[in-house]
């Protein structure tokens, strides 16, 4: 796939820009989705996972012949039912996977190590004969210190999880020996000092974020069946079937081939179900027992043993002239790994300076295992951390050169030709766009009033920079003989992107989008699909449509030619039927070709495959919002509230707006409430959804979505990835709102009641 | 020749140079071409006859699709970058 040259002049688009109601409406309000968790067949049986009660522990010895004895249990596993994983770290999806700690998360084999890590399993005919084998396997530990914290994992003397583990560090500059520091990454533009040197304004700020979950409604679940020859077939809730399918493989030595991966509807991602948990336990328990074995965890199990992200650690200092101009950025971040390695502590170095026109910087960042659950993806892995940081120091440099903090930004902005942190350059973005319209919006005119009593009220603004992924698309397209057509793709929808497809179909097709039915398949049906992540559906995905449907208009043609018995070149296709150009009036319409396919070369099927990597479009996103801060009790009511994204191209403006105001309500929830909270042990001590606080609705004002179009030029229709960018900014702006009301700099996830009274305090 | 721009980790190999110029119509090429004049370059960003799993590479700021087969132009600038993933 060659790189696009999209539009530079705007097309007309009859379905593209719409508002269509989704194609899975009907099924999602009537409760006739199928979720994994609806999944049964005959003979199914129920699993439950046996957890570690320690954050770090070695298991002595796991005795399962009680559980084995009890009447209706059909199979137990432990971690020596997993063939040896291999040690290295290898391309799988989107990202990079170690098959071995792989395989240690899913069932621990020598420690635990962290509160809730699964130690066996048991598959019996009823869940709750299930839930008492599962007490029933017994399992000695010797008892190790946890640690919880980056900063203590990284001092001399820590409790060290993985004596194996060396710090990967390419600058050679990181000591030998045993440690928890599993990576250092690094980033250096120009001349530092020289940069700090010429500043006349530096701010050096030292900031702290929790480790927060992705909060998805649907808690993990998985049904597998392995037949007598080896074949699997696994439902679950997953944002990535092939991956999946390769993970097990990994994990369980089974050939790609063996396995089959059926997405069940999914009740939510956010980048949190991109990788397996249950799903190869489930074939594990089917394949001992024989029959098909359903897992679905409790929302306690979810939030100690799932994907949270990282909690961070992390110092700045950037430096400006008296004219507004940035001159350096100096970084040091270290985010919790959780359990194994992998947090997405580069991707927040790598994004953390993008929105700024930085010439001298140097970003050095840690990636640290500690006794936590082994973090995964979460919307901008990374970025909301790092911008955080950024963001604040930005925006109290520009105060303290008595600049606007959007302006400052506006003179900063990142454009087309800004190298960012690893040196390669912006393509064409839309920062100076929506700056322009963050400032410019009737939001950012109206005064922010005064409050009562001891409320204080600020306003607070931040941007966010999320790269997006490209990744590898399938897409088929079949016409259906009454000129209806049928969509195939791989790609779970978490977010409309069912719709955002067929409408792409529609439009290149000329036909309306409802004559579109869209369909996400398994992966035996349709051509590898990389995961739903890294916003990147409507974009590659997307792509591989309009492609699928540019060879169906090709073979339409071919027909119409035939049927006229004419050369294909005195024919083209337009506005939803085939004209002759040789003999002007002459049309035949889909619908007509697609009635007569039998008799002209039979179905009519278009295909696509994509690898679009040179499609992305990297994101900016924006928010501008109104706190009311209560000096008494430190509560921080957010009173409103205007989001802004460039988004490229809104397909279908509706799922573009929910995405932009879905992500700045999560980043509302670390801003203000969200936490993993640990006692001294490593007991996670708020593993529900009364104790987990998230926002609800009662929570929030509207959250005003301000859509900014500036076309991604290596996309058909301009698309970018929108799915994520949204969460980057709100941490930041409101710890800048906070601080326009109270003259208090936040540095602390989340700015919650206790935290922003201690705040107050040591102001006064 | 193309500009190669060296990563901050990789740059105790190069004493310290951010960006080097170098001749080759791939980025295997390049990387042949680094490797003779700053050893354990190749090591550093090969294995298995592809780019290790945590680099990609970018030329002229577009992501490369065929990694080290990826052909490159003489005024070209090259980027090793983190694998772009998401949530």
């Amino acid at each position: 796939m060659s790189e696009r040259n999209g539009d530079e002049t705007p097309r007309e688009y009859r379905v593209i820009g719409t508002r269509p109601i989704r194609h899975d409406g009907i099924d999602k309000v009537t409760g006739r989705a199928v979720y994994g968790a609806d999944v049964t067949l005959s003979g199914l049986l129920h699993g439950k996972v046996v957890r570690s009660p320690h954050a770090h522990a070695r298991i002595l010895s796991i005795d399962t012949t009680k559980a084995s004895a009890l009447p209706g249990v059909k199979a137990v596993v432990t971690g020596a039912d997993f063939p040896t994983a291999e040690d290295h770290d290898e391309k799988i999806g989107e990202g990079t996977t170690n098959p071995r700690y792989l395989s240690e998360n899913i069932l621990a084999h020598e420690k635990v190590l962290y509160h809730g890590h699964a130690v066996a399993a048991v598959a019996a005919t009823t869940p709750h004969l299930a839930e008492e084998a599962a007490r029933l396997v017994e399992v000695q530990y010797e008892v190790l210190p946890p640690v919880l914290e980056v900063q203590a994992a990284m001092a001399s003397g820590a409790p060290i999880l993985h004596p194996d583990l060396r710090t990967k560090d390419g600058s050679g500059t990181s000591p030998d020996g045993e440690t928890n520091v599993a990576q250092v990454h690094r980033f250096e533009l120009g001349d530092v000092d020289a940069g700090f040197a010429e500043a006349d304004e530096i701010v050096e700020r030292t900031f702290d974020t929790a480790m927060v979950h992705q909060g998805y409604i649907e808690p993990h679940n998985a049904v597998a069946q392995v037949n007598p020859d080896g074949q699997a077939t696994v439902w679950c809730s997953t944002q990535g079937p092939f991956d999946v399918r390769h993970l097990c493989s990994e994990v369980l030595g089974m050939p790609l081939s063996q396995i089959r991966v059926v997405p069940a509807e999914i009740g939510g991602g956010f980048g949190g179900k991109t990788t397996v948990y249950l799903e190869p336990l489930a074939v594990l328990l089917s394949r001992k027992s024989g029959n098909p074995v359903k897992l679905v965890m409790s929302r306690a199990e979810v939030l100690q043993a799932t994907g949270p992200t990282s909690g961070s650690h992390i110092k700045i200092k950037m430096g400006a002239t008296k004219d507004g101009t940035l001159t350096a950025m100096d970084a040091w971040l270290a985010y919790e790994a959780g359990a194994y390695p992998g947090s997405p502590v580069q991707m927040g170095a790598m994004c953390m300076s993008a929105p700024f026109d930085l010439e001298n910087l140097r970003i050095a960042a840690y990636d640290v295992c500690v006794n936590r659950p082994k973090t995964a993806a979460y919307r901008a892995p990374g970025a909301s951390n790092a911008a955080f940081a950024t963001e604040t120091v930005v925006d109290e440099l520009a105060r303290k050169i008595g600049m606007d903090p959007i302006d400052f930004r506006l003179k900063n902005a990142a454009k087309e030709g800004t190298r960012m942190a690893p040196g390669n350059k912006h393509r064409r973005v839309g920062c100076v766009e929506l700056l322009t319209a963050a400032r410019d919006c009737p939001h950012a005119s109206t005064p922010v009033g005064e409050a009562e009593g001891p409320k204080k009220r600020g306003r607070g603004f931040a941007t966010g920079f999320w790269v997006n992924a490209g990744l590898q698309s399938s897409a088929i397209l079949s016409i259906n003989p009454d000129g209806t057509a049928s969509l195939v793709t791989g790609s779970p929808d978490i977010g409309g992107t069912r719709t955002s497809c067929a409408m792409m179909a529609a439009e290149e097709l000329g036909i309306p989008v409802e004559k579109v039915r869209p369909n996400v398949a398994d992966t035996d049906s349709i051509g590898y699909t990389d995961v739903t992540g890294g916003s990147r559906v409507t974009m590659a995905t997307g792509l591989a449509v309009h492609d699928a449907a540019q060879d169906v208009k090709r073979q339409l043609c071919e027909r119409a030619a035939r049927t006229w018995k004419c050369p294909e070149d005195e024919v083209r296709f337009e506005d939803g039927g085939v004209v002759s150009l040789a003999n002007e009036g002459e049309r035949l319409e889909l619908a007509e070709i697609a009635k007569k396919a039998i008799r002209t070369g039979g179905p009519i099927v278009g295909r696509a495959t994509v690898n679009a990597q040179k499609n992305t479009g990297s994101a900016f996103g924006g928010l501008l919002v109104d706190v009311e801060v209560d000096t008494e009790t430190g509560r921080v009511d957010v009173t409103r509230c205007t989001v802004f994204q460039d988004v490229g191209k809104a397909i279908h403006p509706s799922y573009v707006e929910g995405q932009m105001q879905g992500g700045a309500v999560q980043g509302l929830g670390w801003a203000l409430n969200e936490e993993y909270v640990y006692d001294d042990e490593g007991h996670l001590q708020n593993d529900g959804f009364l104790d987990y606080r998230m926002p609800v609705a009662l929570d929030l004002p509207m959250i005003d979505p301000v859509i900014i179009e500036v076309a991604n030029p290596a996309h058909p229709y301009g698309v970018r990835g929108v799915g994520e960018v949204s969460i980057v900014a709100p941490p930041a702006a409101v710890a800048n709102a906070i601080a326009d009301a109270t003259g208090v700099r936040m540095e602390d996830l989340p700015m919650s009641p206790p935290r922003i009274l201690k705040a107050l305090h040591e102001l006064a | 020749m193309t500009t190669v721009f060296i990563p901050a980790t990789l740059r105790r190999l190069t004493n310290g140079a951010d960006r080097v110029n170098v001749s080759g119509e791939t980025v295997g090429e390049l990387i042949d071409a680094l490797d003779e004049r700053f050893p354990g370059m190749r090591d550093a960003l090969v294995r298995d006859g592809d780019l290790v799993p945590h680099f990609a590479v970018s030329i002229d700021d577009v992501l490369a699709e065929t990694g080290i087969d990826e052909s490159v132009g003489s005024a070209s600038e090259v980027h090793f970058v983190p694998p772009l993933g998401g949530g």
